[in-house]
Parts: structure tokens; sequence; C-alpha cells
């Protein structure tokens, strides 16, 4: 059989010793973009032989001038003949780099292409005109350069032959856009006068600009820096998949930031779930052991079985990325309909996806002439800020302080309409419904309270462990039942092992815990029940945001047994473990309980039985217009 | 063929800039990409397949999709087949379909009368392939397919997107192709549309060979000189043709092609029939 398996020789003819940069030259059209290519492949001798010389003769036989943007032209047809060299990502050499030149089309309707090109780039040249000066075209390029994350960007100032050299002229175009440039964040790596027709600059700090100081094209090319995997940044790791093609649940991605091995303890956002890295997967060796950093698509398995999906992202304890509905991001919008404030649509963060409203546009304006800002649309090709809010939590981090996890990319019906980055995470904030159309019920509220003989109510009894809310919630449930009520009680742990089983005992997950309880006991109370919701709900704030959610059907009841009686009883044993250590973030063995300042009963269990106390809130109920005055036996007013 | 190659934590000890984490040499840069864009195809598209055109490319990807999913390629591989490939691709397809546990799919191409008549004869002859792809894909229902193809190749594949959405007929509109940035892709084809995903786009020749060297990823014998000559790119036995080289094996190679002048494809005889003949087959749906 004629099938080789090649030796494993480790040697390979194609290692380069020089760091590869990949490198896309922008600017306004006309400003000498070929014209500097076509130089710098001469000037670093990636011509083939006898190019230049048959340019130049073919120019003199047909009675032109000779321009060095004739060779990007002919290389194109050749190129386009399937000949030599490629110039969608031409290759040329420095003294230490390895340069790779990203084909990014300049004109103002190719945007998309553009940006699909530059985004690839480490860093950027952006041209000017000498003459011209700061363009639109200038200024838009070095805007999307800022949003694309390119933070490396040489300046060249060409065609300063046309100008007479004038260190003067130079000096206004570099102040212009320096200003430009830093205001968006991203400092000149250089300012380079060239005239890249006769090759100041270029390689050669000629004797008609020895008034410049710093360094030729090609030096500053040799100082830029191939982008580095962030390795010194925080693990994220975006979740791609669960694989389970055998008996391993292999959760798989790639590490974004930060390094990871077997044995580290990890929290999984948005959740926060703590697990253990039981090994790192691989093939065809594995698992293998040490440190895997930034930039490699990796495997791991996990110490406990845990519900993870696509999207959530791997971190470590103590550096997680924030959990949030609500994100500020500066984006480009490439899509042809503008994007309005109230639109709805898909955000990529990483490999999240969540649907999202846009709630507000600020600052939107074309990024060539940044006049005429608007404020409700963002038009094709423009930029602006949006605020928007997440239908489900995603786990993000700022761009200035993690770059691959801090930017995001916008959806419309499939396609990808715009993106940009992370400008703020506003952890917290209460979710802007998205998507919703509320179907109301069939049935009247006077049919319900007919029937119920009440109105919908919320019942928050809130008090220590062991205080008797439970006990006095059944009781409670037990009488308006038995005068054909319709009572639902909602215990605070029952539903923890369900509907709020994702939860922890963290401030932030107590309070999505209340939360969720409100909107449920709420629904139920819109729906003509009463909600009795027994939960210890140790924080005032959280109790408040109860009140909002209900609104006019909360009623607060303080169970306000002491805190001593409390512990006696410990029906459930969680103040022994309190204090033996074992549970920790209990509630009620410290002073983290806040009081209900206003409550609209308290309830002292230490005397009365829970019967009788149920009868209170009966009462209580009555008075405030929740109770029907007669109980409902309608056969009797027939 | 030997499975013992060093393991990731043994062959990267060093450290380029002084992290903790070992630093990632140009192939393993290209190898993370390319298996986060098998992951995000596998996960964003409900049915699958690999294009497996036996090639040194080809091979690669399957590799780069075993070491993705940990040796399992999760979907089928496809082999559009002309029946007009040589001998010894055949026998190397049946072998390492098995070995490697390939769920392996042979779909014929119709007859040569099936294709558009105004294509120059070797066009016409690589058409067919593109009508027994949209028949396999029909058969099938497939909403995407994993194709090796790379920028460097050829000019037109040098504009394709990782992700590129195919029109209902297959087609690809190259003016109108959606921007993609960040590896963010553009994975919602129309429906009864498909997608084409291109895990291999960033690599060169080069790489592939070095790769397949690191790797040690079995090859067939006719990419090697035999008598002066050797085949850089397979295609079907009757319109692809060897090139002068004596280069014999994998560092020859790597050498030949330092310095060569020669492109890839300069012994596919489709590519140069007439200037836009390779063009007009991409635009209606060939790789």
């Amino acid at each position: 059989m004629n099938m080789i398996a090649p030796t494993s020789s480790i040697a390979s003819a194609v290692a380069t010793p020089r760091p590869q940069i990949r490198i896309v030259i922008v600017g306004h059209v006309d400003h000498g973009k070929s014209t500097l290519v076509g130089r710098l492949l001469h000037e670093t001798g990636s011509l083939p032989d006898g190019k230049l010389e048959m340019l130049k003769a073919v120019s003199e036989r047909r009675g032109m001038p000779f321009e060095w943007s004739f060779l990007l032209d002919a290389l194109q047809t050749e190129r386009d003949q399937g000949i030599t060299i490629d110039t969608t990502q031409i290759r040329f050499r420095t003294p230490s780099r390895e340069v790779v030149l990203i084909d990014a089309p300049g004109h103002a309707e190719f945007l998309r292409n553009m940006i699909t090109g530059a985004s690839q780039a480490d860093a950027a040249v952006l041209i000017i005109d000498a003459l011209e000066g700061v363009r639109d075209q200038t200024r838009r390029h070095g805007y999307l350069l800022h949003l694309l994350g390119i933070r490396q960007v040489a300046v060249v100032i060409n065609k300063m032959d046309r100008v007479d050299f004038a260190q003067k002229r130079f000096a206004e175009i570099s102040r212009e856009i320096s200003e430009h440039l830093i205001g968006l964040g991203v400092t000149p790596s250089a300012i380079i006068p060239i005239s890249a027709r006769d090759g100041d600059g270029v390689t050669a700090r000629t004797p008609r600009i020895s008034w410049h100081q710093g360094p030729t094209v090609v030096e500053a090319l040799d100082a830029l820096e191939p982008a580095r995997a962030m390795t010194d940044l925080p693990l994220r790791l975006p979740i791609q998949a669960i694989y389970k093609f055998d008996d391993r649940r292999i959760v798989a991605g790639r590490i974004e930031a930060g390094q990871l091995s077997a044995g580290d303890e990890i929290v999984i956002m948005p959740a926060g779930k703590i697990a253990r890295i039981k090994t790192v997967e691989s093939w065809p060796v594995t698992p293998v052991a040490g440190k895997l950093g930034a930039g490699r698509s990796v495997g791991i398995t996990l110490d406990r079985e845990l519900f993870v999906e696509r999207g959530d992202i791997v971190s470590h304890v103590g550096t997680a990325p924030r959990d949030t509905r609500r994100l500020r991001a500066r984006i480009f919008w490439l899509h042809d309909a503008p994007l309005a404030k109230g639109a709805q649509i898909l955000v990529r963060l990483g490999t999240k996806e969540a649907r999202a409203t846009v709630v507000a546009i600020d600052k939107a304006v074309d990024p060539g002439d940044l006049a005429s800002i608007e404020t409700q649309l963002i038009q094709r090709n423009h930029v602006g800020e949006i605020d928007l809010a997440l239908a489900q939590s995603v786990a993000a981090d700022p761009y200035l302080e993690n770059p691959n996890t801090g930017r995001l990319v916008i959806e419309v019906n499939g396609r990808i309409a715009g993106g940009g980055l992370v400008l703020s995470v506003n952890a917290g904030e209460r979710a802007i419904p998205i998507d919703i159309v509320p179907v109301e019920s069939a049935l009247q509220d006077d049919e319900r309270s007919a029937r119920y003989g009440h109105s919908g109510a919320v019942l928050w009894l809130t008090g220590l462990p062991g205080s008797g809310k439970s006990t006095i919630a059944q009781s409670l449930e037990r009488k308006l039942f038995s005068r054909g009520g319709s009572p639902v009680f909602l215990d605070g742990d029952t539903l923890r092992a369900g509907l709020n089983g994702d939860l922890g005992f963290s401030p932030k997950d107590r309070s999505e815990n209340i939360r969720r309880l409100a909107e449920v006991a709420t629904h139920l109370a819109r729906n003509g029940h009463i909600a009795i919701v027994a939960a210890v709900s140790p924080s005032a704030d959280d109790r408040a945001q109860a009140r909002r959610i209900a609104a006019d059907a909360f009623r607060e009841i303080f169970v306000a047994t002491p805190r001593e009686v409390c512990e006696g009883r410990d029906p459930k044993g969680h103040y022994a473990k309190a204090r033996a250590g074992t549970l920790t973030n209990f509630t009620g063995t410290g002073s983290d309980y806040e009081k209900p300042d206003a409550p609209e009963l308290t309830l002292d269990t230490t005397a009365r039985s829970a019967a009788d106390l149920a009868g209170d809130v009966e009462q209580m109920l009555a008075k405030t217009g929740i109770l029907s005055a007669e109980p409902a036996d309608i056969a009797a007013n027939i | 063929m030997s499975d013992a190659i060093p393991g990731v934590n043994e062959r990267l000890s060093t450290s380029r800039s002084g992290d903790l984490a070992p630093s990632m040499d140009h192939l393993d840069e290209l190898e993370a990409q390319s298996i986060y864009i098998l992951r995000e195809a596998f996960a964003r598209m409900k049915k699958l397949a690999l294009l497996w055109s036996l090639g040194k490319d080809s091979n690669v990807m399957i590799w780069l999709a075993r070491k993705a999913f940990f040796g399992k390629v999760p979907f089928p591989a496809l082999h559009v087949d002309t029946g007009k490939k040589f001998p010894e691709m055949y026998a190397f397809r049946d072998q390492y379909a098995k070995e490697w546990g390939l769920d392996l799919r042979v779909d014929p191409c119709p007859p040569i009368d099936a294709v558009d008549p105004t294509l120059p004869p070797a066009a016409r002859s690589a058409a067919r392939k593109t009508e027994g792809l949209k028949l396999a894909l029909a058969k099938y229902g497939f909403d995407g397919l994993i194709a090796g193809i790379r920028r460097d190749e050829e000019a037109t594949r040098a504009k394709e997107r990782v992700f590129s959405p195919r029109g209902i007929e297959g087609g690809w509109d190259v003016r109108d192709q959606p921007p993609e940035f960040w590896d963010h892709f553009n994975a919602s084809p129309p429906q009864g549309a498909h997608l084409r995903i291109h895990p291999i786009l960033h690599w060169t020749e080069a790489d592939i060979w070095a790769y397949t060297q690191r790797e040690n990823i079995p090859i067939i014998s006719l990419y090697l000189s035999n008598n002066g000559k050797r085949y850089r790119s397979l295609g079907d036995s009757d319109i692809t043709f060897p090139v002068a080289s004596n280069a014999a094996n994998i560092d020859e190679i790597l050498t030949e092609l330092n310095t060569t002048k020669v492109p890839e494809r300069a012994g596919r005889a489709l590519d140069h029939e007439t200037e836009d003949a390779f063009e007009r087959l991409r635009v209606s749906g060939y790789l």
C-alpha cells in the first residue's frame, strides 16, 4: 500500500524565527495606501525578481510616469490568474517581524468587509495625505480601529513631497490626528512623515526629513507586537459545549484569558456555581497535566455534577466576571436598517446568546465627521452607545478589564449587524421585560372574588428561623380554605428545592430568591389567590423590593418571636449546626436580620397559639379590604 | 502508524513571555482556532457533515475534528465521489475511514451529461462534483458542510468567510457576504439553504505540511516525489497533474515551498481553462 506515515521529526522548515504580525493599512481614498504597499514590498526585498524593472519598462513604453501603485495592480492581475502573490494577504519581512498585510477594502460602502478584515489585525497603519490632511474616512477608520480593539496604530503622513517636507504641516496634522485617536483611547505608536513615491521615511531617513526624530515605517512595523494571548488576566473560559461521547462529561471551550490546570477551584458564571477541575482532557494523549493558558481550546471535567451550559463562563473564585442583565456598549452598526431605541435584537457575548432590548441610544454619530449627534437611531456605518436590557443573566466584563470577554456582537434576523465594546456592566439592575405580550386571564377579578370571598393578596411572613412562620402559614391556609377561599402556601425552603434550586446563600442569591418568591406570589395574587409566603427574608431592601413587585396586594407580617425562643425550638436543627460551625451563612445567629419598620401586622408566638395568630391575620385581611365582610355563603343570600 | 506524539504539556515547556503557562507556537495557534471553529459549527448547526476529499487538507481537518471532540468525529464524513480519483486515494479512504472510526458516506456524482455543457471540459468535470454535492445535500438534509479550503490556495477562496452562507441553490454571493469578526459567525442559513464552514481557512499550504509532520498524520504517497514529479494537490486523476519536484519527504516539501513561485493549484487543469472558470464554479457552489 502506498501510504506513508511520516516520521515525527520536529525540525520544521517553516518555523519562523520572527514573530508574525498581522497589519492592516487604512485611511482615506487616494491618500497613498497602494503606493506605500508597493514601496514596502520593494524596500523589503519581497518582490519577484525583475518585476519592478519590467513594470518601469512597460510604463515607459506607454509614455506614463511610473507609479508604485502599478505594482499592486499588476500583482492583482497576476493573482487573479493564479500566479505568485496573493494580494489579500501580502507577506513581507522587516528585520525582526514577519508581516502579513491583510486586505481591508477602504470604500465606505464596504465597511463590513473592512471590519471583517481589520478585525484580524494585530496593528494598523493609518495613512494621511499631507496636503489634504485628516479627512472623514481617516476619522472613520481611526474610530473603527478603536472599536475593533486595535490599540497599536502607526500614523503615516504621506506625500510630504507635495508640501515641501514642511515640518510645520506635519506638526499640524500630527496634532489633529493625535487628538482624535487619543480621544478614542488609542495612542499612536509613531507618526512618520514620508513620501511613499520617493521613498523618504519608508526605510531611509532622508535629508529632506532630517528634522524627523522618530522611526521610519519599517522601523515602526518592526516595533509592533503580535497580539499576545491574555494569560496574565483572570481566567475566562466561555463554554462552547458539553460533550458526552463516552463516560466522560467534558466541558469544552477556548481559554480567552488567564490559565487553568487540574485541581483549580472554579466558579461558573452567571449562576455562581462552584466546582473543582478534575481533569484537563485532550486527544490523543489524555489527561494533560500542567497549566494551559489563553488561546488554547480545551476540555475539562468537573469534580461534581453541575448543570452548566453553553454560554456560561468558567472563572476562578474571587476573580469571576459579573453577572448582569444590563450592559452599556459602544458599537458600530452595519445593518441596512438603522438601530432604533426599543429594538429587539440578539446579543452574542462570547458563546452566550441572549435576546435584548435597546433601552437607550446615546451619542450616535457618523464617525467620519462626528457632528450631528442623535439619540434615537444609529444609522448604517455609524457608531453610538447603547444600553441593553437582556432577557437573561449573562456573565460579562467591561472591555477595559478584559478585551476578549468585554465585547459583543449584535445579530438581526440571523445576520451579524453590528458589534462593539462593553463599556459598563450594571449588575443588579432589574431587567426590562423583553418580547413579552402579557396575556390577560379570561376571568374577571370580581368573578374570582365572588367565588373565593376575597381578592388576591401577598401575605409576606418574615422572621427568624424557628419563629413560627410556617406553622402560622399552615394554620392560616386551613382557615382561609375552610371559608371557601383559595390560599396558596409558598414556603421559602420548599421553593429552594425547585424553582430556586440554582441559588445559594450569598446576599445576591438571597435577593434573587426573594425576587422570585415575590414574582410568583404576585402572579397568584393577580389571579385572585392569597399567596402566603413564609421566608426569613432578613434584608429590608429585599422585602422592599417584594413590596414594589406586589404593590397594593402586599401585606407584611412580622413574626417577632425573640431569638432565644427560636433557638430553643430549633425545629430544623439549624441553630445547633450554626453554633457547631457546620452551617455558615445562617441567618439569625448573627445580627443580620433587619426588622421591618412598618409591617401591616406583628405577631409574637411566645404566648399564643398559631391558630390564634392566624385569626389576627384574618382580621387584618378583613380590615384592609382583602376578605369580603361576609363569609362567602352565596346560597344564604339567594 | 504510531500514536506516540508528545503530550501538550511535555512539548511546550518553554515560555516566551515569562508567563507561567507555556506559550503557544504558530501551529498551536492555528490548531486552537480550527478546533474553536469546529466546535462552534457542531454547537450551532443541526445537521453537519465534513467533506472528505481524501487530500492533505481534509485529512488535517479530520485530525482537528478528532482533537476538537476528543477522538470521535461526531458527524458523517462525506465523500462525493467522481469515481475518477487515484487508486491510492480510494485505498487511503477505506483504510482510514475504519481506523479513524468515521461515519463515512460515499455518494456518487451524476453522469457528465447532467452538467452545464458551456463549461470548459475540466471545469465541467469538476462541476459534476458540485452536482453530486447538491444531490447529497438533498438526500441527507445537511445544513452545514465543513470544507477544507484555505485562503492562500486561490484568489476567490481568499475572500471567503469562515461560516459562509450558501443560497437555496447552493450558490455563493461574494458581493453580499455578512460581516464576520471576533470569531462570531453567521450560523443561520435561510430555510432550505446551507452553510459552508471553513475551519482551516487561515492555514497555508506550508502550515498543513508542518502540522501533518508534527502530528504524524498519514498521507497519500502521490504527494511525494516519484521520478522527479509529485502532486501538490490531488483531484480527479484525469484533470490533475504532477509538478516537477524532488521532494521525497515532508521536510523536503517544506523546503521546496519556501522557495517555489509555482502556485499550489498549478496542476489543477480546471483553474486555468478560462480566466473566470474557477469563480464561476465557486459561485455555483463548488468548493
